[in-house]
């Protein structure tokens, strides 16, 4: 018997046109959207995509390792904020030097904006290291990843059950979006970071600078598809699906389900670090509104919309909704979040495994038992079967 | 020579002993029955063996290591296997991928993240498939199993695990006459080359696999000895029939 029969993907046909869906996506984010849509509207797209980083993430550990995470937006604000620390201390070093009067009255040299503002005299300590842009990349892709393992390996260790982790979660993105608007003078409180010019010298604002920011989004956010792709069918994806199932037991089968569980949400946080760092740099914007219980919320239907076994149903999740938003925004000013509501709940009624779940169903001859999806199926609607 | 001494094992729930200062020892290569009534503190004792309860007294004993001082993860990695009572296999997995990552070695996170199937492994789960009458049921996910079969499937992941001891908690709950018959043909044969702990309250099963029986009653060795001995002991008898 071949061994590649046993790897628990469907073959033939069906199988192809799995293999396909990824390449389908980058050929709809990579070649059709950006062709189809104006400068605008690309813009608008890529704030979708860098939210799908989270999304992507989402369904990793929450699809496949049982964690709901009602925080993200931690991990994305994290990425965010780091990366508009690097920009807007680029800005305030630029202002200087074009020796504009008011900069050289308002504030100390090099100083960012909103920290004259506030009467911060210099700068703190903390922001000193993100004048480099090496080390700005690499606290963004290592410290939300490190932080997020340290804090779930603490509490999934002690087996601090799904519930409280989720609310752990919780509190901690209310936390977060809290500590940044209280230290105004060193995060620029309510009103954000912003006011941005250039990338390494690069002008933000520049159409072929926002094509390109898109273009490396949009690489970057498959390329985390693929690590995710290749996580779940690893090994390890494995013991993720049966620690989600059947955490007590795995135990018995001589692994560490915290070990797991724990890598798994700094691999969920990373990917929100980058699509935070992504979102700075192309809407030209770090928000406390973005990291706090809301969009942390959001990200979760995301998710679900996509369907939360499907990394690839995550990205069209995140893409719709983000479209959706926008649409009933412009269109339906004061009804919007109500039909935001209302499509979340259509979704989880007649479809619970979401968007990719319509795949099975239109898959021909064949019923929706297709491992991973049906199980969710049932348990979120125990009367389907 | 001894695999297994447990010594004056005693755990208590709110006052009340489940285990009350029990003392057992398991030969090398030995199969042993340990039957009893409802709330004998069977199932405690073997959870007290793996790690997943932690006794209030008393120790276990596995060749040269303390598993008191262990978490369930390590006890498994030491060589203890544990079967429990209600068939516990990863439903959403197929019978393929249960067996597979039941194979020890590689369980770290980054072993694991990178685990290649060798010929060997394969080859493994094609015997282990074969001595649990799975193998026609390779792709089949597990939740779609039979009672039986999942019963099975999870002795299968254990003889995956190769373990020096295998604790079987009930092994033919809820099988038919035919498979029980087929499960203790298993066992005779699994059993040979380690050590094995089965609680059983079926008489007629206990009788088709036991060599050695220890009978526990409220948390206390009551006998022990071969079945002939064990069910003409008057102490026994009473216990079971008595009241």
């Amino acid at each position: 018997m071949a061994s590649t029969v046993h790897n628990g993907a469907p073959g033939g046909v069906w199988g192809l046109l799995n293999r396909y869906a990824l390449i389908l996506l980058a050929i709809v984010i990579l070649v059709v959207l950006p062709l189809s849509l104006g400068i605008f509207r690309l813009g608008l797209l890529a704030k979708y995509l860098s939210f799908a980083f989270c999304a992507v993430g989402i369904v990793l550990i929450w699809g496949y390792g049982g964690i709901l995470s009602l925080g993200q937006g931690v991990f994305f604000g994290l990425g965010s904020y780091m990366m508009a620390m690097f920009l807007k201390l680029e800005r305030a070093a630029e202002a200087d030097s074009s020796t504009s009067a008011l900069s050289t009255f308002f504030g100390q040299a090099g100083l960012p904006d909103f920290m004259s503002w506030n009467s911060v005299e210099a700068l703190p300590w903390w922001w000193e290291p993100f004048h480099h842009v090496w080390f700005t990349i690499a606290a963004i892709v290592i410290l939300p990843p490190l932080l997020a393992f340290i804090l779930a390996y603490v509490n999934f260790r002690r087996r601090v059950g799904e519930v409280y982790f989720s609310i752990i979660t919780l509190s901690l993105s209310a936390i977060m979006a809290i500590v940044i608007i209280g230290q105004q003078g060193y995060t620029g409180g309510i009103n954000g970071i912003t006011d941005f010019k250039t990338f390494m010298g690069i002008d933000l604002d520049q159409d072929r600078a926002k094509v390109v920011m898109y273009y490396i989004t949009a690489v970057l956010l498959i390329v985390c598809v693929l690590v995710g792709q290749f996580i779940v069918r690893s090994r390890l994806g494995k013991v993720l699906v049966a620690i989600r199932d059947r955490e007590d037991r795995v135990r018995f089968s001589g692994y560490d389900p915290a070990l797991f569980k724990a890598f798994i949400f700094a691999v969920a946080a990373l990917f929100s670090s980058i699509g935070g760092a992504m979102f700075t740099m192309q809407i030209g914007l770090a928000s406390p509104s973005l990291v706090g219980i809301v969009p942390s919320i959001e990200m979760v239907i995301y998710a679900a919309v996509g369907g939360r076994l499907s990394l690839i149903g995550a990205v069209y999740g995140a893409m719709l909704v983000g479209y959706a938003k926008t649409f009933f925004s412009e269109n339906f000013v004061q009804y919007w979040l109500y039909l935001i509501g209302a499509l979340f709940v259509v979704v989880v009624m007649f479809l619970p495994g979401g968007l990719a779940s319509l795949m099975d169903k239109l898959r021909p001859g064949k019923k929706s038992e297709n491992g991973a999806m049906s199980a969710a199926v049932k348990e979120l609607k125990p009367e389907a079967r | 020579m001894e695999i297994l001494s447990v010594t004056d094992l005693t755990v208590s729930f709110d006052g009340f002993k489940a285990v009350d200062s029990l003392s057992l020892r398991v030969d090398k290569d030995e199969l042993r029955c340990v039957i009893g009534p409802n709330g004998a503190g069977k199932t405690t004792l073997l959870d007290m063996i793996c790690g997943k309860t932690k006794p209030s007294h008393g120790s276990v004993k596995f060749k040269n290591l303390d598993l008191t001082d262990m978490i369930e993860y390590q006890i498994t990695r030491a060589g203890v296997g544990r079967k429990f009572q209600t068939p516990s296999t990863y439903e959403d997995l197929t019978v393929y991928e249960n067996l597979e990552i039941s194979y020890p070695g590689n369980r770290g996170v980054f072993g694991s993240l990178f685990f290649k199937r060798t010929s060997q492994i394969s080859d493994k789960i094609d015997a282990v498939a074969q001595q649990i009458f799975l193998k026609d049921s390779l792709d089949t996910k597990a939740g779609l199993l039979s009672h039986g079969q999942k019963q099975w499937l999870e002795i299968g992941m254990l003889l995956m695990q190769d373990p020096e001891l295998l604790l079987l908690d009930e092994p033919v709950a809820g099988m038919s006459a035919r498979e029980r018959e087929q499960t203790a043909e298993m066992l005779n044969s699994i059993s040979k080359g380690r050590s094995t702990v089965v609680i059983e309250h079926d008489m007629a099963f206990v009788r088709m696999i036991a060599h050695k029986v220890t009978v526990l009653h409220q948390g206390k060795l009551l006998a022990e000895g071969s079945m002939d001995q064990v069910q003409n002991d008057e102490r026994v008898i009473e216990v079971y029939l008595g009241h």
